[in-house]
């Protein structure tokens, strides 16, 4: 169901929990399906001794896409034209993330509406892992 | 530069809409994707950068008979010491002009964008490159504009 102009404001929010004790095996399903095989992601061993990173963490991607869900669970199905993200801290195993979209602007260009979006995620420390902007197709 | 075919397939957008814990059935339900706005079955706004899976090259990847720089027997299948602590993700950006459905054949080609250096406490020098990837569907119309930015950091990245 696509926003309406007419029921929203510059302020709203919508927050949404996206990922809850995020699990390695997550990490590693993502890494399946994205095809990046890093072992930064999915391979403890490497990432501790080699890299010299207390664990393996997760795809910047990974966290893009979770937040990607709480963002088209509120502006709807099919109606992004802009979804940009800055990774700001490492996303670890055992992290609950939290996305936050608020609207920033209404606008209407050539009869057609957008909502501009302001996005942060946050882990349970309410550390910013991710920061970013969205537009989306909203009705009158 | 690298220029890549990337055939949209149903079963792929099911398995990447999983992997991000979307249950939306606009990623996996013919029927239920119907009556949504998108019309039928579409992508997620990330799955894009899934085109890694079509480069026969991508270097994130392991293959058979060479070797790989993650662990097996030792931490790391490399004999000499790798140049960098390896690459991270900085920022990504997509511009839709529409969204990626299952039977889409999308041509995809990365060309370099700007490159910059800034120091940082919790990693040192950081070296930023920049590309951008065109995605074109059969008909040639631009789908999907990405620009991605990668940094290689002189050190791991202090926690805290």
């Amino acid at each position: 169901m696509a926003l309406k102009a007419s029921a929203l404001k510059v302020g709203d929010s919508h927050s949404e929990q996206i990922c809850e004790n995020l699990s390695r095996t997550q990490i590693v399903q993502y890494a399946g399906s994205s095809g990046d095989y890093n072992p930064l992601h999915t391979d403890e061993v490497y990432t501790k001794e080699i890299a010299g990173y207390p664990s393996v963490f997760a795809h910047g991607m990974l966290t893009m896409g979770m937040t990607g869900k709480a963002v088209t669970n509120y502006v709807g199905d099919g109606t992004l034209t802009k979804f940009g993200v800055r990774f700001t801290n490492q996303v670890w195993p055992g992290d609950t993330l939290t996305a936050i979209a608020k609207v920033a602007e209404l606008r209407n260009e050539g009869g057609q509406n957008y909502v501009d979006l302001v996005l942060s995620t946050v882990n349970q420390d309410g550390k910013e892992v991710m920061t970013g902007n969205a537009t989306a197709r909203i009705d009158a | 530069m690298t220029k890549l075919t990337f055939p949209v397939e149903a079963s792929h957008i099911m398995m990447f809409a999983r992997s991000i814990g979307d249950t939306n059935p606009v990623y996996y339900d013919a029927d239920a994707a119907k009556k949504t706005e998108a019309g039928g079955i579409i992508a997620p706004p990330s799955f894009a950068q899934s085109v890694a899976q079509f480069n026969p090259d991508y270097f994130l990847r392991p293959k058979p008979g060479k070797a790989w720089f993650g662990s097996g027997k030792t931490a790391t299948g490399l004999t000499e010491k790798s140049t960098s602590s390896g690459g991270l993700h900085a920022e990504q950006h997509f511009e839709f002009h529409r969204h990626i459905k299952p039977g889409d054949v999308l041509t995809v080609e990365s060309m370099p964008g700007k490159s910059w250096e800034k120091e940082s406490k919790r990693a040192g020098i950081l070296k930023f490159r920049e590309s951008v990837t065109e995605y074109r569907d059969q008909d040639g119309n631009l789908v999907i504009t990405a620009r991605s930015v990668g940094v290689t950091t002189e050190r791991p990245v202090a926690q805290g």
